[in-house]
């Protein structure tokens, strides 16, 4: 017989909705108006690691894409003059799946006028220690920049270092890696992130982890330092990344070419283009207020506060049930 | 050849490394927020039984191994280590490589796992528990059932074993092969 019994006990479940309540009432407080965008576009994201899942419409033929992200169409909402956003919804993304990851999960995205990513680490800050304060004791917020982290943790400066010394790094902390080539950097720089770094963050306080190579800016503006970085930051507790935000790129023509160089990229790696948001595009044109913007993986905070050691104790089906 | 993609992995999938049949123990899928996935995964060779973890970037595809596990009867030992199917009475020859750790529980007559690789035996592994007869141990001490202390006694697979004191020569006793322990008394 089916196993239909739900994946989460009752009372990791009522720990879920009581964050979402209070999610709710500390962007009330800050006056910032919830949303809701289509989870179903004809658009999807460029990032070739990010998987998107596609249905054709039956009668058109034409394919349609579940969103992995809110963040074009909130984007068009900031353009049209909405002021601060937030919204609680579903993404979908194909082939994660783990102890952290489920193919559809809950994010928290929200964007602030005005801001830019270190205001907004603030207020991630203050949220998720309001949020968690019930839960258990968090140490003192520390902060530090992309490039501090890795020559605390890993020994190395990830702006400078060249492939090969951070293959020799690889090597010496003895990790055995099948499928990356000597051609691009960032895999490397991402391997030792998350077999180095991340295991090696300090863990019962927020960790910021900021200003990222220009080459991982993904949506986030780059400033033109030396080296230039992407104004780009994450939050990690207890080594868990919990959120990616950005002070967001306005420019359309950059961001034009950063989708066509993801999409060529793509293709490089023998995956499907994918169709460009053209109204998003348009939204950029027209004029996207100054912003910062950020996405958090609400399972991942619940996780956090239930004590969780798998992401599957905290939805009421995983997808193995689902 | 058939393979599996990352996304397939998960605890018991037998893959090949290095021209080795080897058992995924652990899976556990890590990204960094942005950027390349990976698997990192542990994994035990079957060969040698060494477990070792290896880091696969997400979407590979690795060859699948020709593994499978299969409940067969010890027969006899003549140098090989002799095993029938129990339906197809089809018969391996396992070598002391391939037997391991399982030599000093094995019984004739008794039903084992055995890991066959592409036809071929790798490794055996012995009922949880076993039944076997003591050859060899100090004379028991009646009255004593507290099975407090014990002492060594050497079974008739020559595993030595540490049970009660009041256990004598010629007792047949139960013992689990997974922890080496005593675990009772049989009567006959």
């Amino acid at each position: 017989m089916a196993d239909w019994k739900p994946s989460a006990p009752l009372a990791k479940l009522k720990t879920r909705a009581r964050l979402l309540r209070r999610i709710r009432a500390f962007f009330q407080a800050h006056d910032v108006l919830e949303v809701d965008t289509p989870i179903l576009s004809s658009a999807a994201v460029t990032d070739p690691h990010i998987d998107s899942y596609s249905i054709k419409d039956p009668r058109s033929g034409e394919s349609r894409y579940l969103h992995t992200s809110p963040e074009f169409a909130m984007k068009r909402l900031l353009a049209a003059g909405s002021g601060s956003i937030y919204q609680l919804c579903k993404v979908f993304r194909q082939g994660e799946l783990g102890q952290r990851h489920n193919p559809e999960f809950t994010l928290l995205e929200w964007y602030r006028l005005g801001f830019d990513h270190q205001q907004l680490m603030a207020e991630v800050d203050e949220l998720v220690r309001e949020l968690l304060d019930d839960y258990f004791l968090l140490g003192e917020t520390r902060r530090l920049t992309y490039r501090d982290a890795f020559a605390q943790y890993a020994g190395l400066d990830p702006h400078t270092s060249s492939i090969s010394q951070l293959q020799a790094k690889v090597k010496q902390q003895g990790i055995d890696v099948t499928g990356l080539d000597d051609t691009e950097k960032d895999p490397w720089l991402d391997l030792l992130m998350t077999h180095v770094v991340e295991p090696a963050l300090p863990r019962d306080c927020p960790v910021f982890i900021y200003d990222y190579p220009a080459s991982q800016a993904a949506l986030a503006r780059i400033r033109q330092d030396d080296p230039p970085v992407a104004e780009r930051f994450e939050l990690y507790i207890y080594g868990m990344e919990l959120a990616n935000g950005f002070h967001e790129l306005t420019d359309a023509q950059e961001q034009r070419q950063r989708f066509e160089t993801d999409n060529r990229a793509r293709q490089a790696a023998g995956l499907d283009p994918m169709p460009i948001d053209a109204y998003f595009l348009a939204a950029l044109s027209a004029g996207l207020p100054a912003c910062a913007g950020v996405a958090l993986g609400f399972d991942r905070l619940v996780m956090l506060a239930a004590g969780a050691k798998s992401i599957s104790e905290v939805l009421a089906f995983d997808a193995d049930r689902a | 050849m058939a393979s599996y993609s990352t996304n397939e992995f998960r605890g018991g999938l037998k893959i090949m490394i290095d021209g080795d049949p080897c058992s995924i123990i652990e899976n556990e899928f890590v990204k960094p927020g942005k950027g390349q996935a990976f698997n990192r995964v542990k994994i035990r060779n079957l060969k040698t039984g060494r477990v070792l973890e290896k880091t696969y970037k997400s979407g590979e595809s690795v060859e699948a191994a020709d593994v499978m596990d299969t409940d067969m009867q010890y027969l006899y030992n003549d140098g090989a280590w002799h095993f029938m199917h129990p339906e197809t009475f089809e018969q391996v020859a396992a070598d002391e490589s391939a037997v391991g750790d399982a030599i000093k529980w094995l019984k004739e007559q008794d039903t084992c796992v055995v890991t066959l690789w592409n036809g071929s035996p790798i490794a055996v592994t012995p009922p949880n528990h076993v039944v076997l007869t003591v050859t060899e141990t100090d004379p028991g001490v009646r009255g004593d059932t507290s099975g407090g202390g014990g002492k060594p006694a050497t079974c008739e697979t020559g595993a030595v074993v540490r049970v009660p004191l009041f256990i004598d020569e010629g007792e047949l006793i139960k013992v689990d092969t997974r922890t080496g322990e005593y675990v009772g008394r049989v009567k006959e």
